[in-house]
């Protein structure tokens, strides 16, 4: 170890690595439906993208975790995104293309990706 | 990137409770479900929540499952990791809240904890420095050799008020102080982890869960005194802990962090490990020096104190794991954040190891000045089986028995000393009405005098006619003389013996004897144990009126002590009876009683 900076080089790498581990709430969730339906449409892809995609960013505090069926079978994958205190925006039919969208726009640039939800998918 | 990780405590309280079986049985399981790239296991330090152990957390939801059981992997790993639905019958039931996961912070075991010492035990895995350097790690020893010199470090640990946890509470800043000033070619650096107490267990756990913090701390405390080795001296019985601090120094090593030029400054430390035999007596700093340098283990009159002439005839100084632990946090956080937690003249946290008749036994860490009520009651759960609370016994075979009419003192160094007892390292260990005050007395005497190192007189035949007297007493042939001529004894083994050891042996003798000296009465005048623990002055004996005359208890006789006809009531006959209590336990109708 020559300098701090050197140790905060590792410090920021091993961060985001641990990020998980935080009891308090994290600011932004995303649950992506894990029932037989949904992996059956290729919701753990999804799930995976999400994971990579969080990554990818750096992005700390942003929980992805699963539930299971939601109840909109013909929909799956499905996948609810959480961030503060804003009502929860559905996701319907995802892919992991989509998923990446999903990360840059509605998480980093706050702007929901309005084709891909549910109401857009139901008119 | 993963993206749940599951965390299982690999203590050893848990260890013992077979978690290395569940950690086993759920890689396999979460490999054979192809998920070994999405969710990552970590074996942990100490959680503290012993008693429910072994425990495991899942983030991020921070599921927190207790009593894990390796058959019930399966059913975890293909409900909760695959499908993201946790298994709400295996939770630790306080976190389950209507539908929802309660934080673990949320518990009464947790919320009322303040976690200094503590802070990454349950957190990070100790066998990784990458995680340890995540929770700032390392950082305040970088700040120290760059930022800050000698001089301003110590000034720094003693504007924060910490004291020695080793015991004592001598403050930490003067006595790095004294090692500072004294100029030498060589000084050392000591950490003492031969924690012998009965029933202390927080050493350990802070070596198992987060040994960095320690090695960090020393690194620090070399600095700030001139050294440039350390040792640290552990007891041989904490495999875990040994090989956890290997892993630990080897990797501070190939990451620079102990060697030659650390942070790129002047600055050079190195720690070696010393394996203690496991005598007591080596806890004492001037017997564990003795120890190290390959002598027998024996203590020496101070002065000189060890910051003058210690290890190798060096200036030395020696602290405890736990005072080691609060030492980086204090230079990141300042010295005023850590004044401001405690009492006037305790400052900071202390770490207890909850033992003996309590519901929620493990390792707690509270702000000093909470109340024993708090501890007990609150974090601990209370007393199981509706029984009573008798007495807590603090500081080991050193300390005392806070009884319950000190339940709200603030605990601090001073007050435990005002009511008769001492901090001690910080094992407690709780009684209930079913415990006999002066069988506790006599177990933690049969202790010293096993473990009295036998250089001084006083402490070696003292403790051992101490000894005898207490176990006239439970075989009920005391006098009351005796309860006087014990109390004499005890001033005078306290005053005249070497070391700590012997000074403070006849400590649970004293307070034993102020608190609870109706016991002694009971025992000496009325042959009587209340508590009906002291065999010799028990009885067995058949109510007439409730025995039945079914023959159970004189079948089930080892000694052949019961007699009587079929149909008829029973006699006992008490110059046979061994007190083993057989017949009580197959007694079907409550007809047998202890006197």
């Amino acid at each position: 170890m020559k300098s701090l900076e050197e140790l905060r080089a590792i410090k920021a790498a091993a961060q985001s690595r641990l990020g998980i581990r935080n009891d308090d709430a994290a600011a932004v969730k995303v649950v992506v439906s894990m029932g037989t339906c949904g992996i059956a449409a290729g919701a753990r892809p999804v799930l995976n993208a999400f994971t990579e995609e969080i990554a990818k960013h750096n992005l700390q505090n942003v929980a992805v975790s699963q539930t299971g069926c939601t109840g909109h079978c013909p929909d799956e994958p499905v996948v609810d995104v959480y961030v503060g205190n804003a009502e929860k925006v559905t996701y319907v039919k995802m892919t992991p293309e989509k998923a990446a969208r999903v990360v840059a726009e509605h998480i980093v640039n706050g702007s929901v990706v309005t084709e891909y939800t549910a109401g857009a998918a139901t008119k | 990137m993963y993206r749940s990780h599951v965390l299982v405590c690999g203590g050893t309280g848990c260890t013992s409770n077979h978690s290395a079986e569940v950690i086993e049985a759920l890689e396999a399981e979460i490999a054979k479900n192809g998920l070994a790239e999405e969710v990552k296991v970590v074996r942990t330090g100490c959680f503290g929540l012993c008693a429910a152990g072994p425990i495991m957390i899942v983030y991020p939801e921070g599921a927190f499952y207790s009593r894990v059981n390796a058959d019930d992997i399966p059913e975890i790993v293909t409900e909760h990791l695959l499908k993201g639905r946790p298994v709400k019958r295996l939770l630790y039931q306080e976190t389950v809240e209507n539908d929802s996961i309660k934080s673990l912070n949320h518990t009464d075991f947790y919320r009322k904890q303040k976690r200094v010492a503590l802070r990454n035990c349950g957190v990070i895995n100790p066998e990784n420095i990458e995680e340890y350097i995540a929770r700032d790690g390392y950082e305040a020893l970088g700040k120290c050799l760059t930022e800050y010199t000698p001089e301003q470090v110590i000034d720094i640990i003693k504007r924060s008020g910490l004291r020695g946890r080793g015991g004592a509470g001598f403050p930490t800043g003067m006595k790095w102080s004294f090692a500072a000033a004294n100029q030498a070619d060589q000084k050392y650096v000591c950490c003492n982890a031969d924690e012998g107490d009965p029933g202390a267990f927080m050493d350990r756990s802070v070596l198992e869960g987060d040994p960095h913090c320690v090695l960090e701390a020393m690194a620090i405390a070399g600095y700030a005194i001139g050294a440039s080795q350390g040792y640290i001296y552990i007891r041989a019985e904490y495999p875990i802990a040994v090989e956890r601090l290997e892993i630990a120094i080897k990797q501070a090593r190939e990451y620079g962090l102990l060697g030659k030029n650390i942070f790129g400054t002047d600055f050079c430390f190195d720690i070696e490990i010393r394996l203690g035999a496991g005598a007591f007596v080596c806890g004492e700093e001037t017997a564990l020096m003795t120890s190290i340098e390959g002598h027998r283990g024996e203590p020496r009159p101070r002065p000189p104190f060890p910051a003058v002439k210690g290890l190798f005839g060096k200036p030395t100084i020696l602290n405890n794991v736990e005072t080691y632990a609060n030492i980086a946090q204090i230079i990141l956080n300042g010295p005023e954040w850590f004044a401001s937690m405690g009492t006037e003249k305790s400052k900071g946290t202390k770490v207890f190891a909850l033992g003996g008749k309590i519901h929620n036994t493990g390792l707690v860490e509270v702000p000093m000045g909470t109340t024993l009520r708090e501890i007990i009651e609150e974090i601990g759960g209370g007393v199981p089986n509706g029984k009573k609370f008798k007495a807590a016994q603090t500081g080991g075979p050193s300390g005392g028995c806070i009884s319950a009419e000190n339940l709200d003192v603030p605990i601090d160094y001073d007050n435990l000393i005002a009511i008769g007892t001492m901090m001690g390292s910080g094992g407690m260990i709780v009684m209930d009405e079913d415990n006999c005050m002066v069988d506790i007395a006599k177990f933690f005497l049969e202790f010293t005098v096993d473990e009295s190192c036998g250089k001084c007189t006083p402490c070696r035949i003292g403790t051992k006619r101490l000894y005898e007297m207490l176990e006239k007493i439970t075989n009920g042939e005391g006098t009351l003389e005796d309860l006087d001529r014990m109390e004499e004894l005890c001033y005078y083994i306290k005053n005249n013996s070497l070391c700590g050891l012997g000074q403070t042996a006849p400590n649970p003798v004293l307070s034993t004897l102020r608190y609870f000296r109706d016991e002694y009465i009971a025992h000496v005048v009325e042959k009587r144990c209340p508590a009906g623990v002291c065999k010799n002055l028990l009885r067995y004996e058949i109510l007439p009126e409730k025995c039945r005359g079914c023959t159970a208890c004189a079948r089930n006789c080892p000694v052949g002590a019961i007699s009587g006809k079929v149909r008829e009531a029973h006699v006992i006959d008490s110059a046979k009876c061994i007190k083993c209590g057989a017949c009580m336990e197959k007694c079907k109708f409550g007809a047998i009683v202890k006197k």
